[in-house]
Protein backbone atom coordinates (compact mmCIF):
# COMPACT_ATOMS: atom_id res chain seq x y z
CA UNK A 1 0.00 0.00 0.00
CA UNK A 2 2.94 2.10 0.82
CA UNK A 3 4.29 2.70 -2.85
CA UNK A 4 0.09 3.56 -3.97
CA UNK A 5 -0.53 6.00 -1.29
CA UNK A 6 2.63 7.95 -2.02
CA UNK A 7 2.22 7.91 -5.55
CA UNK A 8 -1.25 9.21 -4.90
CA UNK A 9 -0.52 11.83 -2.31
CA UNK A 10 2.37 13.01 -4.66
CA UNK A 11 -0.27 13.59 -7.06
CA UNK A 12 -2.61 15.45 -5.07
CA UNK A 13 -2.04 15.79 -1.94
CA UNK A 14 -5.66 16.88 -0.25
CA UNK A 15 -7.24 13.83 -1.52
CA UNK A 16 -8.83 13.00 1.66
CA UNK A 17 -8.21 9.97 3.86
CA UNK A 18 -11.62 8.81 3.18
CA UNK A 19 -11.38 8.39 -0.07
CA UNK A 20 -7.64 7.28 -0.37
CA UNK A 21 -9.16 4.45 2.02
CA UNK A 22 -11.62 3.30 -0.93
CA UNK A 23 -9.47 3.82 -3.51
CA UNK A 24 -6.43 1.73 -1.83
CA UNK A 25 -8.93 -0.56 -0.61
CA UNK A 26 -8.03 -0.28 2.86
CA UNK A 27 -9.25 1.71 6.15
CA UNK A 28 -9.40 5.23 6.91
CA UNK A 29 -7.50 3.81 10.08
CA UNK A 30 -4.75 2.70 8.14
CA UNK A 31 -4.52 5.29 5.84
CA UNK A 32 -3.81 7.41 8.81
CA UNK A 33 -1.47 5.54 10.48
CA UNK A 34 0.43 5.14 7.09
CA UNK A 35 0.42 8.54 6.60
CA UNK A 36 1.90 9.88 10.02
CA UNK A 37 4.53 6.74 9.92
CA UNK A 38 5.71 8.30 6.69
CA UNK A 39 5.71 11.48 7.91
CA UNK A 40 7.65 10.38 11.00
CA UNK A 41 10.12 8.96 9.00
CA UNK A 42 10.60 11.94 7.01
CA UNK A 43 9.69 9.77 3.39
CA UNK A 44 6.74 12.82 3.47
CA UNK A 45 8.70 15.89 3.65
CA UNK A 46 6.06 18.30 3.38
CA UNK A 47 2.77 19.37 1.62
CA UNK A 48 3.02 22.18 -0.53
CA UNK A 49 0.50 23.89 -3.30
CA UNK A 50 1.59 23.82 -6.87
CA UNK A 51 1.05 27.77 -7.77
CA UNK A 52 0.89 29.41 -10.81
CA UNK A 53 3.06 32.30 -9.67
CA UNK A 54 3.31 33.34 -13.31
CA UNK A 55 -0.58 34.50 -13.22
CA UNK A 56 -0.18 36.68 -10.13
CA UNK A 57 0.71 40.38 -9.68
CA UNK A 58 4.24 41.00 -8.43
CA UNK A 59 5.49 37.50 -8.93
CA UNK A 60 8.50 36.33 -7.70
CA UNK A 61 11.81 35.72 -10.42
CA UNK A 62 13.92 32.62 -10.24
CA UNK A 63 17.17 31.53 -11.61
CA UNK A 64 18.68 27.90 -11.82
CA UNK A 65 22.31 28.89 -10.53
CA UNK A 66 25.00 26.06 -11.47
CA UNK A 67 28.23 25.94 -8.52
CA UNK A 68 31.17 24.54 -9.29
CA UNK A 69 33.07 23.42 -5.69
CA UNK A 70 35.84 22.49 -3.80
CA UNK A 71 34.35 19.92 -1.82
CA UNK A 72 35.67 19.73 1.95
CA UNK A 73 37.89 16.72 3.20
CA UNK A 74 36.04 14.20 5.09
CA UNK A 75 32.27 16.87 4.72
CA UNK A 76 32.17 16.14 0.65
CA UNK A 77 29.72 18.95 -0.74
CA UNK A 78 27.65 18.75 2.56
CA UNK A 79 29.30 20.88 3.69
CA UNK A 80 28.66 23.88 1.80
CA UNK A 81 25.29 22.09 0.47
CA UNK A 82 24.02 22.78 4.08
CA UNK A 83 24.88 26.18 4.32
CA UNK A 84 22.96 26.96 1.24
CA UNK A 85 19.76 24.98 2.27
CA UNK A 86 19.51 27.90 4.97
CA UNK A 87 19.25 31.07 2.73
CA UNK A 88 15.26 32.15 2.37
CA UNK A 89 16.18 32.93 -1.24
CA UNK A 90 16.95 29.08 -1.88
CA UNK A 91 13.93 27.16 -3.35
CA UNK A 92 16.08 23.88 -3.80
CA UNK A 93 19.48 22.29 -3.64
CA UNK A 94 21.05 19.61 -5.74
CA UNK A 95 24.13 17.67 -6.40
CA UNK A 96 24.69 17.02 -10.03
CA UNK A 97 26.99 14.85 -11.88
CA UNK A 98 28.21 16.00 -15.29
CA UNK A 99 29.61 19.47 -15.49
CA UNK A 100 28.98 21.16 -11.95
CA UNK A 101 28.60 20.38 -8.59
CA UNK A 102 25.76 21.90 -6.85
CA UNK A 103 22.06 23.09 -8.76
CA UNK A 104 20.57 25.65 -6.57
CA UNK A 105 17.13 27.70 -7.62
CA UNK A 106 17.25 31.32 -6.24
CA UNK A 107 14.35 33.04 -5.97
CA UNK A 108 14.07 36.88 -5.88
CA UNK A 109 11.54 40.35 -5.76
CA UNK A 110 13.69 41.31 -8.94
CA UNK A 111 16.25 40.32 -11.24
CA UNK A 112 18.54 42.28 -9.55
CA UNK A 113 17.47 40.69 -6.27
CA UNK A 114 18.50 37.55 -7.61
CA UNK A 115 22.31 38.72 -9.20
CA UNK A 116 22.69 40.02 -5.85
CA UNK A 117 22.32 37.71 -3.45
CA UNK A 118 24.66 35.06 -6.06
CA UNK A 119 27.06 37.64 -6.39
CA UNK A 120 26.82 38.25 -2.41
CA UNK A 121 26.07 35.41 -0.84
CA UNK A 122 26.95 32.25 -3.07
CA UNK A 123 29.96 33.12 -5.12
CA UNK A 124 31.71 34.56 -2.37
CA UNK A 125 31.56 31.28 -0.38
CA UNK A 126 35.15 30.03 -0.04
CA UNK A 127 34.85 26.77 -1.88
CA UNK A 128 32.62 27.77 -4.20
CA UNK A 129 35.45 28.66 -7.70
CA UNK A 130 32.28 29.46 -9.87
CA UNK A 131 28.65 30.43 -10.52
CA UNK A 132 26.36 30.47 -13.46
CA UNK A 133 22.87 31.77 -13.15
CA UNK A 134 20.64 31.26 -16.23
CA UNK A 135 17.17 33.31 -15.07
CA UNK A 136 13.23 31.56 -15.28
CA UNK A 137 11.59 32.72 -18.48
CA UNK A 138 8.11 31.19 -18.20
CA UNK A 139 7.12 27.94 -16.53
CA UNK A 140 4.90 25.59 -18.16
CA UNK A 141 5.11 22.52 -16.03
CA UNK A 142 5.63 22.68 -12.45
CA UNK A 143 5.65 19.48 -10.10
CA UNK A 144 4.42 17.35 -12.46
CA UNK A 145 1.25 19.95 -13.15
CA UNK A 146 0.59 21.51 -16.82
CA UNK A 147 -0.13 24.98 -16.20
CA UNK A 148 -1.44 25.88 -19.80
CA UNK A 149 -4.69 26.84 -19.37
CA UNK A 150 -6.14 25.10 -22.07
CA UNK A 151 -5.64 21.90 -20.57
CA UNK A 152 -8.98 20.25 -22.51
CA UNK A 153 -11.00 17.29 -22.15
CA UNK A 154 -10.47 16.80 -26.27
CA UNK A 155 -12.10 13.36 -26.15
CA UNK A 156 -14.85 13.31 -28.82
CA UNK A 157 -18.41 12.96 -27.02
CA UNK A 158 -18.62 9.50 -29.34
CA UNK A 159 -21.14 7.27 -28.03
CA UNK A 160 -19.85 3.54 -27.42
CA UNK B 1 -36.76 14.25 -57.29
CA UNK B 2 -35.70 11.10 -55.70
CA UNK B 3 -37.54 10.09 -52.59
CA UNK B 4 -34.41 8.75 -50.80
CA UNK B 5 -36.71 7.04 -48.52
CA UNK B 6 -38.12 4.12 -50.81
CA UNK B 7 -34.35 3.91 -52.49
CA UNK B 8 -32.54 3.19 -49.27
CA UNK B 9 -32.16 -0.08 -47.51
CA UNK B 10 -34.82 -1.07 -45.16
CA UNK B 11 -33.01 -2.75 -43.09
CA UNK B 12 -30.52 0.34 -42.69
CA UNK B 13 -33.70 2.60 -42.78
CA UNK B 14 -34.89 1.11 -39.91
CA UNK B 15 -31.91 0.68 -37.53
CA UNK B 16 -32.50 3.64 -35.11
CA UNK B 17 -29.92 6.16 -34.60
CA UNK B 18 -28.07 6.00 -31.32
CA UNK B 19 -30.16 7.32 -28.21
CA UNK B 20 -27.73 9.00 -26.30
CA UNK B 21 -26.42 11.57 -29.16
CA UNK B 22 -29.79 14.39 -28.09
CA UNK B 23 -27.72 14.27 -24.56
CA UNK B 24 -24.67 14.85 -26.25
CA UNK B 25 -26.15 17.24 -27.97
CA UNK B 26 -27.39 18.91 -25.11
CA UNK B 27 -24.44 19.14 -22.81
CA UNK B 28 -21.72 20.33 -25.74
CA UNK B 29 -24.19 23.68 -25.31
CA UNK B 30 -23.55 23.87 -21.33
CA UNK B 31 -20.31 25.39 -19.75
CA UNK B 32 -19.28 23.75 -16.87
CA UNK B 33 -20.52 20.04 -17.36
CA UNK B 34 -18.96 17.35 -15.94
CA UNK B 35 -19.52 14.34 -17.87
CA UNK B 36 -19.03 10.05 -16.99
CA UNK B 37 -20.00 9.86 -20.30
CA UNK B 38 -17.54 8.89 -22.86
CA UNK B 39 -16.28 5.00 -23.09
CA UNK B 40 -12.32 6.26 -24.59
CA UNK B 41 -9.42 6.02 -21.99
CA UNK B 42 -8.24 9.19 -20.65
CA UNK B 43 -4.43 8.37 -20.53
CA UNK B 44 -2.27 9.18 -23.37
CA UNK B 45 -1.66 6.18 -25.89
CA UNK B 46 2.33 5.54 -24.22
CA UNK B 47 4.90 7.41 -25.83
CA UNK B 48 7.02 4.84 -26.86
CA UNK B 49 4.29 3.55 -28.68
CA UNK B 50 3.44 6.92 -30.15
CA UNK B 51 7.28 6.83 -31.25
CA UNK B 52 7.33 3.73 -32.86
CA UNK B 53 4.81 5.02 -35.26
CA UNK B 54 6.76 8.12 -36.11
CA UNK B 55 9.56 5.93 -36.80
CA UNK B 56 7.92 4.01 -38.79
CA UNK B 57 6.58 7.23 -40.70
CA UNK B 58 10.29 8.17 -41.07
CA UNK B 59 11.03 4.92 -42.40
CA UNK B 60 8.54 5.44 -45.15
CA UNK B 61 6.52 2.78 -44.40
CA UNK B 62 3.26 3.85 -45.73
CA UNK B 63 2.40 1.71 -48.06
CA UNK B 64 0.07 -1.13 -47.72
CA UNK B 65 0.37 -4.53 -45.66
CA UNK B 66 -0.69 -7.80 -46.31
CA UNK B 67 -4.42 -8.35 -45.97
CA UNK B 68 -4.17 -10.50 -42.50
CA UNK B 69 -1.70 -7.49 -41.37
CA UNK B 70 2.54 -7.42 -40.47
CA UNK B 71 3.66 -10.28 -40.28
CA UNK B 72 5.53 -9.14 -37.14
CA UNK B 73 2.54 -8.04 -35.41
CA UNK B 74 0.42 -11.27 -36.12
CA UNK B 75 3.39 -12.99 -34.34
CA UNK B 76 3.59 -10.33 -31.23
CA UNK B 77 -0.65 -11.08 -30.63
CA UNK B 78 0.05 -15.19 -30.98
CA UNK B 79 2.70 -14.17 -28.11
CA UNK B 80 0.30 -12.02 -26.24
CA UNK B 81 -2.91 -14.75 -26.48
CA UNK B 82 -0.29 -17.05 -25.13
CA UNK B 83 1.09 -15.20 -23.04
CA UNK B 84 -2.46 -13.75 -21.45
CA UNK B 85 -5.10 -16.23 -22.05
CA UNK B 86 -2.91 -19.16 -22.58
CA UNK B 87 -4.23 -19.50 -25.94
CA UNK B 88 -2.44 -20.93 -29.09
CA UNK B 89 -3.32 -19.20 -32.78
CA UNK B 90 -1.18 -19.75 -35.66
CA UNK B 91 -0.15 -16.18 -36.84
CA UNK B 92 -0.31 -17.46 -40.54
CA UNK B 93 -3.92 -18.31 -40.77
CA UNK B 94 -5.74 -18.47 -37.32
CA UNK B 95 -4.80 -14.32 -36.46
CA UNK B 96 -6.20 -11.40 -38.50
CA UNK B 97 -5.67 -7.61 -37.81
CA UNK B 98 -8.80 -5.55 -38.05
CA UNK B 99 -9.96 -1.67 -38.02
CA UNK B 100 -10.86 -1.86 -34.08
CA UNK B 101 -12.17 -4.61 -32.56
CA UNK B 102 -15.63 -3.52 -34.35
CA UNK B 103 -14.29 -4.27 -38.11
CA UNK B 104 -13.63 -7.54 -36.52
CA UNK B 105 -17.22 -8.25 -34.77
CA UNK B 106 -18.62 -6.75 -38.37
CA UNK B 107 -16.74 -9.35 -40.53
CA UNK B 108 -17.53 -12.48 -38.00
CA UNK B 109 -20.88 -12.14 -37.75
CA UNK B 110 -21.13 -11.46 -41.68
CA UNK B 111 -18.79 -14.61 -42.56
CA UNK B 112 -21.14 -16.56 -40.04
CA UNK B 113 -24.68 -14.88 -40.57
CA UNK B 114 -27.00 -16.01 -43.52
CA UNK B 115 -30.60 -14.85 -43.75
CA UNK B 116 -33.08 -16.33 -40.98
CA UNK B 117 -29.69 -17.25 -39.13
CA UNK B 118 -30.78 -16.33 -35.22
CA UNK B 119 -27.80 -14.80 -32.85
CA UNK B 120 -27.99 -14.84 -29.57
CA UNK B 121 -26.84 -11.19 -27.82
CA UNK B 122 -26.57 -10.42 -24.24
CA UNK B 123 -28.09 -7.06 -23.06
CA UNK B 124 -27.19 -4.60 -21.71
CA UNK B 125 -24.03 -4.35 -23.51
CA UNK B 126 -22.08 -2.33 -26.90
CA UNK B 127 -24.61 -1.15 -28.87
CA UNK B 128 -23.53 -2.85 -32.65
CA UNK B 129 -24.11 -6.32 -32.06
CA UNK B 130 -27.68 -5.79 -33.00
CA UNK B 131 -27.86 -3.47 -36.07
CA UNK B 132 -25.13 -5.96 -37.20
CA UNK B 133 -26.63 -8.65 -37.38
CA UNK B 134 -29.89 -7.37 -39.02
CA UNK B 135 -27.63 -5.89 -41.75
CA UNK B 136 -26.41 -9.47 -42.11
CA UNK B 137 -30.13 -10.67 -42.29
CA UNK B 138 -29.89 -12.20 -39.00
CA UNK B 139 -32.41 -12.02 -36.79
CA UNK B 140 -30.91 -10.77 -32.87
CA UNK B 141 -32.69 -12.90 -30.12
CA UNK B 142 -32.02 -10.63 -27.15
CA UNK B 143 -31.19 -12.23 -23.22
CA UNK B 144 -31.27 -9.37 -20.70
CA UNK B 145 -28.73 -9.79 -17.89
CA UNK B 146 -30.08 -9.61 -14.57
CA UNK B 147 -28.19 -7.04 -11.39
CA UNK B 148 -29.00 -9.84 -9.31
CA UNK B 149 -27.12 -12.48 -11.46
CA UNK B 150 -24.13 -9.67 -11.84
CA UNK B 151 -24.85 -9.01 -15.39
CA UNK B 152 -23.39 -12.65 -16.36
CA UNK B 153 -25.50 -14.72 -19.25
CA UNK B 154 -26.69 -17.72 -16.98
CA UNK B 155 -27.29 -21.34 -18.31
CA UNK B 156 -30.87 -21.34 -18.08
CA UNK B 157 -31.31 -18.02 -19.98
CA UNK B 158 -28.95 -19.40 -22.60
CA UNK B 159 -30.84 -22.64 -22.91
CA UNK B 160 -34.02 -21.35 -23.42
CA UNK B 161 -32.90 -18.93 -26.15
CA UNK B 162 -31.23 -21.69 -28.44
CA UNK B 163 -33.50 -22.97 -31.33
CA UNK B 164 -33.06 -24.57 -34.26
CA UNK B 165 -31.80 -21.52 -36.11
CA UNK B 166 -29.42 -20.00 -33.58
CA UNK B 167 -26.06 -19.69 -35.20
CA UNK B 168 -24.24 -17.78 -33.11
CA UNK B 169 -23.50 -16.60 -29.63
CA UNK B 170 -22.14 -13.37 -28.74
CA UNK B 171 -20.04 -13.29 -25.43
CA UNK B 172 -19.55 -9.63 -24.31
CA UNK B 173 -17.78 -10.06 -21.50
CA UNK B 174 -16.30 -7.83 -19.92
CA UNK B 175 -19.32 -5.83 -20.18
CA UNK B 176 -19.90 -2.05 -21.52
CA UNK B 177 -21.81 -1.24 -19.92
CA UNK B 178 -22.96 -3.61 -16.94
CA UNK B 179 -19.10 -4.02 -15.60
CA UNK B 180 -20.02 -7.87 -15.80
CA UNK B 181 -17.57 -10.02 -16.26
CA UNK B 182 -17.95 -14.00 -16.84
CA UNK B 183 -15.57 -16.26 -14.94
CA UNK B 184 -14.58 -19.78 -15.32
CA UNK B 185 -17.59 -21.52 -14.11
CA UNK B 186 -19.73 -19.50 -16.00
CA UNK B 187 -17.68 -20.08 -19.02
CA UNK B 188 -17.88 -23.36 -18.41
CA UNK B 189 -21.55 -23.81 -17.99
CA UNK B 190 -21.87 -22.54 -21.36
CA UNK B 191 -19.77 -24.40 -22.68
CA UNK B 192 -22.25 -27.37 -21.27
CA UNK B 193 -25.35 -25.82 -23.31
CA UNK B 194 -23.38 -25.45 -26.37
CA UNK B 195 -21.56 -29.39 -26.34
CA UNK B 196 -22.52 -31.01 -29.49
CA UNK B 197 -24.26 -28.19 -31.08
CA UNK B 198 -22.94 -26.21 -34.17
CA UNK B 199 -23.34 -22.78 -32.42
CA UNK B 200 -20.29 -20.39 -32.79
CA UNK B 201 -19.57 -18.23 -30.26
CA UNK B 202 -18.14 -14.01 -30.93
CA UNK B 203 -16.27 -13.06 -27.46
CA UNK B 204 -16.08 -9.76 -27.88
CA UNK B 205 -12.68 -9.11 -25.00
CA UNK B 206 -11.86 -5.46 -25.84
CA UNK B 207 -11.80 -4.73 -22.12
CA UNK B 208 -10.02 -7.89 -21.20
CA UNK B 209 -7.07 -6.00 -20.14
CA UNK B 210 -9.36 -4.26 -17.25
CA UNK B 211 -10.79 -6.94 -15.40
CA UNK B 212 -10.59 -6.67 -11.46
CA UNK B 213 -10.72 -9.49 -9.63
CA UNK B 214 -7.90 -11.73 -8.46
CA UNK B 215 -7.13 -14.09 -11.21
CA UNK B 216 -7.92 -11.77 -14.42
CA UNK B 217 -9.38 -12.12 -17.68
CA UNK B 218 -10.69 -15.44 -18.47
CA UNK B 219 -10.58 -16.05 -22.33
CA UNK B 220 -13.98 -17.87 -23.59
CA UNK B 221 -11.87 -20.24 -25.80
CA UNK B 222 -9.59 -21.40 -23.45
CA UNK B 223 -12.42 -23.40 -21.83
CA UNK B 224 -12.54 -26.77 -22.39
CA UNK B 225 -15.20 -27.65 -25.58
CA UNK B 226 -15.29 -23.87 -26.53
CA UNK B 227 -11.66 -23.21 -28.93
CA UNK B 228 -13.20 -24.40 -32.16
CA UNK B 229 -16.20 -22.65 -31.80
CA UNK B 230 -15.05 -19.65 -30.52
CA UNK B 231 -14.12 -16.14 -32.90
CA UNK B 232 -11.71 -14.48 -30.29
CA UNK B 233 -11.93 -10.75 -30.41
CA UNK B 234 -9.96 -8.14 -28.97
CA UNK B 235 -7.92 -4.73 -29.85
CA UNK B 236 -5.62 -1.77 -28.70
CA UNK B 237 -8.41 0.29 -28.07
CA UNK B 238 -8.74 -0.10 -24.32
CA UNK B 239 -6.24 -1.56 -23.37
CA UNK B 240 -3.03 0.12 -24.39
CA UNK B 241 -5.33 3.55 -24.84
CA UNK B 242 -5.05 3.34 -28.32
CA UNK B 243 -9.11 4.61 -29.62
CA UNK B 244 -8.03 6.87 -32.63
CA UNK B 245 -5.54 4.24 -33.99
CA UNK B 246 -8.57 1.97 -34.73
CA UNK B 247 -6.66 -1.35 -34.31
CA UNK B 248 -8.06 -4.56 -33.43
CA UNK B 249 -7.76 -8.63 -34.35
CA UNK B 250 -9.75 -11.73 -34.38
CA UNK B 251 -8.22 -15.26 -33.81
CA UNK B 252 -10.44 -18.55 -34.64
CA UNK B 253 -10.50 -21.87 -35.86
CA UNK B 254 -8.54 -21.54 -39.75
CA UNK B 255 -11.37 -22.56 -41.66
CA UNK B 256 -13.63 -19.50 -40.00
CA UNK B 257 -10.92 -16.78 -40.36
CA UNK B 258 -10.08 -17.71 -43.78
CA UNK B 259 -13.89 -16.53 -44.69
CA UNK B 260 -13.31 -13.58 -42.31
CA UNK B 261 -10.21 -12.49 -44.34
CA UNK B 262 -12.31 -12.72 -47.50
CA UNK B 263 -14.60 -9.92 -45.98
CA UNK B 264 -11.66 -7.99 -44.61
CA UNK B 265 -9.77 -8.26 -47.76
CA UNK B 266 -12.66 -6.70 -49.99
CA UNK B 267 -14.11 -4.08 -47.63
CA UNK B 268 -11.17 -2.97 -45.86
CA UNK B 269 -7.88 -4.26 -47.59
CA UNK B 270 -5.61 -3.91 -44.63
CA UNK B 271 -5.87 -2.15 -41.14
CA UNK B 272 -3.73 0.90 -41.02
CA UNK B 273 -0.10 0.13 -41.32
CA UNK B 274 1.36 3.15 -39.14
CA UNK B 275 -1.17 1.94 -36.51
CA UNK B 276 0.22 -1.69 -37.19
CA UNK B 277 3.96 -0.67 -36.80
CA UNK B 278 2.46 1.25 -32.99
CA UNK B 279 0.45 -1.73 -32.01
CA UNK B 280 3.73 -4.36 -32.63
CA UNK B 281 6.01 -2.00 -30.11
CA UNK B 282 2.53 -1.87 -27.50
CA UNK B 283 2.75 -5.85 -27.53
CA UNK B 284 6.33 -6.10 -27.05
CA UNK B 285 7.29 -3.41 -25.17
CA UNK B 286 4.09 -2.01 -22.82
CA UNK B 287 3.14 -4.85 -20.42
CA UNK B 288 3.91 -2.91 -17.83
CA UNK B 289 1.54 0.44 -18.74
CA UNK B 290 -1.50 -1.29 -19.36
CA UNK B 291 -0.82 -2.95 -15.76
CA UNK B 292 -0.09 0.73 -14.30
CA UNK B 293 -2.93 1.73 -16.10
CA UNK B 294 -5.71 -1.00 -14.97
CA UNK B 295 -4.36 -0.12 -11.16
CA UNK B 296 -5.07 3.67 -12.13
CA UNK B 297 -8.88 2.03 -13.26
CA UNK B 298 -9.22 0.14 -10.21
CA UNK B 299 -8.57 3.06 -7.46
CA UNK B 300 -11.12 4.75 -9.62
CA UNK B 301 -13.79 1.91 -9.94
CA UNK B 302 -13.60 1.64 -6.10
CA UNK B 303 -14.25 5.42 -5.65
CA UNK B 304 -17.07 5.61 -7.60
CA UNK B 305 -18.63 2.31 -6.51
CA UNK B 306 -18.41 3.36 -2.95
CA UNK B 307 -19.74 6.99 -4.04
CA UNK B 308 -22.54 5.88 -5.93
CA UNK B 309 -23.33 3.36 -2.80
CA UNK B 310 -22.91 6.35 -0.11
CA UNK B 311 -25.38 8.40 -2.34
CA UNK B 312 -27.84 5.85 -2.13
CA UNK B 313 -27.86 4.55 -5.72
CA UNK B 314 -27.40 0.79 -5.45
CA UNK B 315 -24.11 -0.31 -7.42
CA UNK B 316 -22.47 -4.08 -8.27
CA UNK B 317 -19.23 -3.66 -7.97
CA UNK B 318 -18.09 -3.62 -11.78
CA UNK B 319 -15.45 -6.29 -12.36
CA UNK B 320 -14.77 -5.17 -15.66
CA UNK B 321 -14.39 -2.55 -18.65
CA UNK B 322 -14.16 1.02 -17.33
CA UNK B 323 -17.81 1.87 -16.03
CA UNK B 324 -20.14 1.57 -13.29
CA UNK B 325 -23.63 0.48 -13.56
CA UNK B 326 -25.97 1.95 -10.65
CA UNK B 327 -29.30 1.34 -10.27
CA UNK B 328 -31.86 4.36 -9.94
CA UNK B 329 -35.09 2.73 -9.24
CA UNK B 330 -35.03 4.37 -5.93
CA UNK B 331 -35.36 7.49 -7.07
CA UNK B 332 -38.58 6.78 -8.93
CA UNK B 333 -37.38 8.06 -12.47
CA UNK B 334 -37.02 6.37 -15.31
CA UNK B 335 -33.39 6.13 -16.42
CA UNK B 336 -34.25 8.90 -19.10
CA UNK B 337 -35.71 10.96 -17.20
CA UNK B 338 -33.08 10.61 -14.87
CA UNK B 339 -30.70 11.30 -17.21
CA UNK B 340 -31.88 14.81 -18.32
CA UNK B 341 -33.02 16.08 -15.11
CA UNK B 342 -29.57 15.62 -13.76
CA UNK B 343 -27.96 17.30 -16.78
CA UNK B 344 -29.84 19.85 -16.90
CA UNK B 345 -29.94 20.92 -13.50
CA UNK B 346 -26.16 19.36 -12.04
CA UNK B 347 -24.91 19.47 -15.14
CA UNK B 348 -23.50 15.98 -15.08
CA UNK B 349 -23.70 13.80 -18.17
CA UNK B 350 -24.44 10.15 -17.62
CA UNK B 351 -26.16 7.57 -20.39
CA UNK B 352 -29.31 5.93 -19.19
CA UNK B 353 -29.60 2.28 -19.59
CA UNK B 354 -32.10 1.88 -21.93
CA UNK B 355 -29.42 2.90 -24.97
CA UNK B 356 -27.96 -0.29 -24.17
CA UNK B 357 -30.95 -2.63 -24.54
CA UNK B 358 -34.21 -2.66 -22.95
CA UNK B 359 -32.99 -4.61 -19.60
CA UNK B 360 -31.24 -1.50 -19.06
CA UNK B 361 -33.83 0.38 -17.31
CA UNK B 362 -33.52 1.67 -13.99
CA UNK B 363 -29.91 1.92 -14.78
CA UNK B 364 -27.30 4.62 -15.60
CA UNK B 365 -23.68 4.35 -17.03
CA UNK B 366 -20.96 6.30 -15.76
CA UNK B 367 -18.01 5.50 -17.00
CA UNK B 368 -14.96 6.31 -14.90
CA UNK B 369 -12.36 7.13 -17.48
CA UNK B 370 -11.79 10.47 -15.56
CA UNK B 371 -9.28 11.72 -12.74
CA UNK B 372 -10.56 11.28 -9.38
CA UNK B 373 -11.27 14.60 -8.75
CA UNK B 374 -13.26 14.86 -12.01
CA UNK B 375 -15.44 11.91 -10.59
CA UNK B 376 -15.56 13.15 -7.13
CA UNK B 377 -16.85 16.61 -7.91
CA UNK B 378 -19.36 14.51 -10.52
CA UNK B 379 -20.58 12.53 -7.31
CA UNK B 380 -20.81 15.66 -5.45
CA UNK B 381 -23.12 16.82 -7.42
CA UNK B 382 -25.30 13.60 -7.99
CA UNK B 383 -25.70 13.83 -4.46
CA UNK B 384 -27.27 17.31 -4.81
CA UNK B 385 -29.57 16.21 -6.81
CA UNK B 386 -30.81 13.35 -5.34
CA UNK B 387 -31.28 14.84 -2.16
CA UNK B 388 -33.13 17.65 -3.68
CA UNK B 389 -35.44 14.62 -5.41
CA UNK B 390 -35.88 13.04 -2.39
Amino acid sequence: MKDELLKLLSENARRSDKDLATMLGVTEDEIKAEIKSLEKQGIIAGYKAVINWDMMDGSLVSAIVELKVIPKAGLGFEDIAERIVNYSQVESVYLMSGGYDLNVVVKGKTLQDVARFVASELATMESVTSTTTHFVMCRYKELDTNLFSSNKDGRGLLFI
Amino acid sequence: MIDYSKILNKTVLDMKPSGIRKFFDIAATMDEVISLGVGEPDFQTPWEVRKAAISSLERGKTKYTSNRGLDDLRIEIANYMKRRCNLTYNPEDEILVTVGGSEAIDAAIRALVSPGDEVIIPQPSYVCYEPITRLAGGIPVIIETKAEDDFKLTKQQLLSAITKKTKALILPFPCNPTGGIMEKEDLEEISEVLSGTDIMVISDEIYSELTFNEIGHIAPASIDGMYERTITVNGFSKSFSMTGWRLGFACGPKEIMKEVTKIHQFAIMCAPTTSQYAATWALRHCDEDVKSMRSEYNRRRRLITKGFNDIGLSCREPLGAFYAFPSIQSTGMSSEEFCEKLLNEYHVAVVPGPAFGKGGEGFVRASYCYSTEHILEALNRIEQFIKKHK
